[in-house]
């Protein structure tokens, strides 16, 4: 039965690893993610799980661990935000190149510099080549089940990646509200025991880990790790369709809200999405045709499909909560850009940076951005392609 | 969409402005509402001005944003009257509800630009009395409550108590402090002259 809650989202992660019960956790504090390794402490002090905690010196050394603790067999996580994350770059590669699923919940935040503690998502974003299934949640309970589903996915055969669960910072990470949590039980039994396709400790067949490699070979690991992250997107799908059995909570590969007859819409990662919703509910009453492609699934990213969710439309806002200095917009309208160069009716296309560092944004700014559209598809003329929202000039 | 009410806090860092937010949300949801809980963090030290905030709504409250405009405000430092505008975007139907030593005329004559009503409430009074030192949240808490009509009196007292036997099970006395500190505010909460 369904458990009715009130948690932040890092306590609600926090809750899906004591569920888990992972055979380690290796982690270095960084807000805003810092609580979950703090409340998860707490569990391995009360006995409630059987985790090895390794408080580490460095991000660096969390991925280390976690690299060498998942090599040997062990079901793995971590958890850790901005610069921490930024840290672990080289091991990033590392963990995806070993196939290594190791799980990481990722709390959204403000690279440095300026100093800023708050969400954005240049983080993540800055990881996005590194060889990690990328999954966004929206609030506190998508970060819980998107955290469950997690562990099957990296862990699937077909796959062997890691994956890194991803939230909002401080909006969600640290804002309490409603949760359904599901039985210790059920969650035991959906992500099943971590039976690893080769392991150190395996005594009987010798690998080696992480070795030279060289020209001749080095291309082709690279393609196999290529096919993993292709064959995740099957996979995804496959266990968000056994996790709505349990729950009766649905995922996709994006989530699509009020979008089949829209005319005006925006792509858009994590919270934003949710106030993006109530704009839209209050535009829709006015009779106005909107709606909203909420990203679940970044890496791999879903291009096919996208380009058949949207190529409907008369005009589209990408929305990226990072910058990344291409001069031509964010990684996000990168993507959905090169995705609709297949459709046959190309919608007009902007893109806005939005919310970095944690800049509040509200349901009027989303209604701006719709009403920008509508000013585009009445003038049959795109203007500005690449425009921030809200910003001071 | 249900009747969503909107709270906006007020205080200083280290008063317990973020607890009280979440303590309403917990009482909220505990009477079976949607809620949200949740403080804005701005640079962080003891005695800056800091804001949290809560949503309280019958139906799933979807929107991640700050509140601009409030139904209710809740002033626990009434010495950041003179640096931020507290009643900034607040409801004329609704209310600030002011921590305050004061008479209830003075606050009103202070606020005579805000249309809505005007709360005072000695938190301090009630709580060193009751607690025998400062915690502004618990009083203030059963303020908003009684003002703000978000939930019955009667269910919010018991699951409060609820809460209280929870979290105090080591330390019955302070169980009986906080309970009397609900009720006493809640009787003496002003929104007129005495």
């Amino acid at each position: 039965m369904a458990i009715r809650d009130r948690l932040s989202g890092n306590e609600a992660i926090a809750i899906a690893m004591k569920q888990i019960n992972p055979d380690v956790l290796a982690a270095f504090p960084i807000t805003p993610s810092t609580e979950i390794p703090q409340y998860v402490s707490q569990y391995v002090a009360d006995g409630e799980v059987d985790t090895e905690l390794i408080l580490v010196e460095s991000e660096h050394s969390a991925m280390s661990a976690c690299i060498g603790s998942q090599a040997a067999g062990a079901r793995t996580m971590t958890a850790t935000s901005s610069c921490g994350l930024a840290l672990m770059w080289e091991t990033l590669y590392i963990a995806s190149s070993i196939r290594l699923p190791i799980t990481l919940a990722l709390v959204n935040r403000a690279l440095t510099g300026p100093i800023n503690i708050n969400a954005d998502h240049a983080d993540s974003m800055g990881a996005r080549d590194a060889g990690w299934i990328q999954i966004y949640s929206e609030n506190n309970q998508e970060a819980y089940d998107n955290f469950i589903q997690a562990v099957r996915i990296g862990e699937d055969k077909e796959v062997q990646l890691p994956t890194m669960v991803c939230q909002d910072g401080f909006i969600t990470s640290h804002a309490v509200e409603n949760i359904e949590l599901i039985e210790d039980e059920e969650v035991k039994a959906f992500v099943g025991e971590y039976i690893p396709v080769a392991s150190l400790l395996n005594a009987k067949e010798p690998i080696a880990i992480g070795p030279y490699d060289s020209p001749h070979y080095y291309i082709e690991h690279k393609r196999q790790q290529a096919e993993g992250m292709n064959k995740a997107k099957e996979v995804i799908l496959k266990v968000a369709e056994e996790f709505e059995k349990v729950t009766g909570r649905k995922y996709g590969l994006f989530e699509a809200y009020q979008l089949e007859d829209a005319e005006a819409a925006i792509v858009i990662i994590n919270s934003t999405a949710g106030t993006a919703k109530a704009a839209i509910d209050k535009m829709r009453k006015e009779g106005k045709k909107v709606g909203l492609l909420k990203i679940r699934v970044f890496r791999p990213f879903p291009h096919e499909e996208i380009c058949d969710a949207l190529s409907h439309l008369k005009a589209i806002a990408v929305m990226d909560r990072s910058e990344g200095f291409s001069s031509i917009g964010g990684p996000l309208f990168a993507e959905v850009r090169s995705a609709l160069y297949e459709a046959e009716n190309r919608p007009m296309l902007i893109n806005y940076i939005y919310g970095l560092g944690g800049r509040d944004v509200t349901t009027t700014h989303i209604e701006e951005v719709y009403n920008q559209l509508f000013s585009m598809i009445n003038k049959n003329q795109t203007g500005q392609v690449y425009r921030y929202l809200g910003v001071r000039e | 969409m249900g009747k969503l009410t909107e709270i906006r806090w007020h205080a200083r860092g280290g008063q317990g402005a973020k607890t009280a937010s979440l303590l309403l949300a917990d009482a909220a949801f505990n009477t079976g509402n949607y809620v949200q809980g949740f403080p804005e963090y701005g640079p962080e030290r003891m005695g800056a001005p800091i804001t949290a905030y809560n949503r309280i709504s019958s139906e799933k409250i979807t929107i991640h944003s700050n509140i601009y405009e409030p139904d209710f405000v809740v002033v626990m430092d009434e010495s950041l009257i003179d640096s931020i505008n507290v009643t900034l975007g607040l409801k004329d139907e609704g209310a600030i509800i002011v921590n305050t030593e004061r008479p209830w005329k003075e606050v009103r004559e202070q606020f005579k630009d805000y249309g809505g009503s005007v709360f005072t409430i000695n938190a301090r009074e009630i709580s060193e009395s009751t607690l025998g030192k400062y915690f502004p949240n618990t009083p203030l808490l059963a303020a908003v409550v009684k003002v703000s009509k978000i939930m019955e009196v009667e269910e919010f007292i018991q699951t409060m108590e609820d809460s209280f036997k929870h979290k105090f099970a080591s330390k019955p006395e302070v169980i009986m402090g906080n309970m009397n500190a609900l009720k006493r505010s809640m009787e003496e909460v002003r929104g007129y002259e005495d």
